[in-house]
């Protein structure tokens, strides 16, 4: 990958593969951390330090939008793996969490993947804005492995 | 050969009691402890490394930062968030606590008040910086003596 993103595997053998997570935080501690509590949680993991490479990883960065391959299917041969998770960080300079649970809820094809946004702040104004935005759910940093293991839950289910 | 394996876990839990004891580490750090397995044996080592030298060079801008003729507080701000969140993702409580106070002299536009506060997560970051390699070395003797590191039970 050569979006600034950097993937790792930690998946099981099971049958129906692991969920793909896109765990996107310009702290390097924050993503050190959030891509070892979801390779315990056998989930693979691909990090991004902000949005703009977040996007592009998904296949809706720039002039990339008119792929047909995009448009064509979930998994797109040129860019854009299929995720099955974004968990984004709100406070990053640039593009915040919200404007990219934003874009990725305004794309046709990633906006029925599950964001999550993570925060430091407990903000309920803040939290309010990315729900009503059609984020998942809103997670208190620092994250803890019992978080992870609950979200790898709900996406499993979704899928099922 | 338990004996010399034995005392270095006794010395190791005494020591990391101590640290949460006087409020330099708290319950994220044990989160940290608890991810690291066979896979990833050096996964503590390498987290606390990072968080080292992201912690240098953030304080290292803000020095410069606040050295400015025109202050931008937003820019110091910025940094202070960087750090407050790092600290408080590997538990490091006391610079996590200074970083909050800092904030506040953020908001103040209040330069004195900053560079206080700047010394004060300095002199908290170098603090943990050689408590948490004091803590490491132990844990390395550990490993190295073929004995496992110490689960630490609820803290009271």
């Amino acid at each position: 990958m050569n979006v600034g993103a950097a993937c790792s595997s930690g998946g099981t053998n099971g049958i129906e593969q692991d969920p793909h997570v896109l765990a996107v935080d310009d702290n390097v501690v924050d993503r050190k951390l959030v891509e070892k509590l979801f390779k315990n949680s056998s989930c693979r993991v691909t990090t991004a330090e902000n949005g703009m490479r977040a996007l592009e990883y998904l296949g809706l960065g720039g002039d990339r939008q008119s792929c047909s391959s995009c448009q064509a299917s979930d998994i797109c041969p040129s860019h854009g793996l299929k995720v099955n998770l974004v968990l984004t960080d709100y406070c990053m300079p640039g593009m915040t969490g919200y404007e990219l649970l934003k874009k990725i809820k305004e794309s046709s094809h990633m906006k029925e993947v599950p964001v999550v946004i993570m925060s430091s702040e407990n903000i309920s104004a803040r939290i309010n804005k990315c729900l009503e935005e059609g984020a998942q759910m809103f997670i208190q940093k620092p994250l803890k492995l019992s978080d992870v293991k609950k979200l790898r839950c709900q996406v499993m289910q979704r899928r099922s | 050969m338990d004996g010399g394996v034995g005392l270095l876990q006794r010395q190791l839990v005494d020591y990391r009691a101590s640290l949460f004891n006087e409020g330099i580490l708290n319950e994220q750090f044990n989160q940290l402890q608890s991810l690291q397995d066979e896979s990833n044996p050096d996964f503590v080592v390498e987290v606390v490394s990072l968080f080292f030298e992201d912690s240098v060079r953030l304080l290292n801008e803000l020095a410069k930062s606040l050295d400015q003729r025109n202050v931008d507080f937003k820019k110091v701000d910025a940094h202070v968030h960087q750090l407050k969140g790092s600290s408080s993702s590997i538990g490091a409580q006391r610079v996590q606590n200074a970083c909050i106070a800092f904030r506040s002299c953020c908001e103040e536009k209040n330069v004195e008040g900053c560079l206080k506060c700047l010394q004060q997560v300095t002199k908290e970051y170098y603090l943990v910086k050689n408590k948490l390699e004091i803590l490491l070395k132990l844990e390395q003797q550990i490993l190295a003596a073929g004995g496992s590191i110490p689960v630490q039970s609820e803290v009271i």
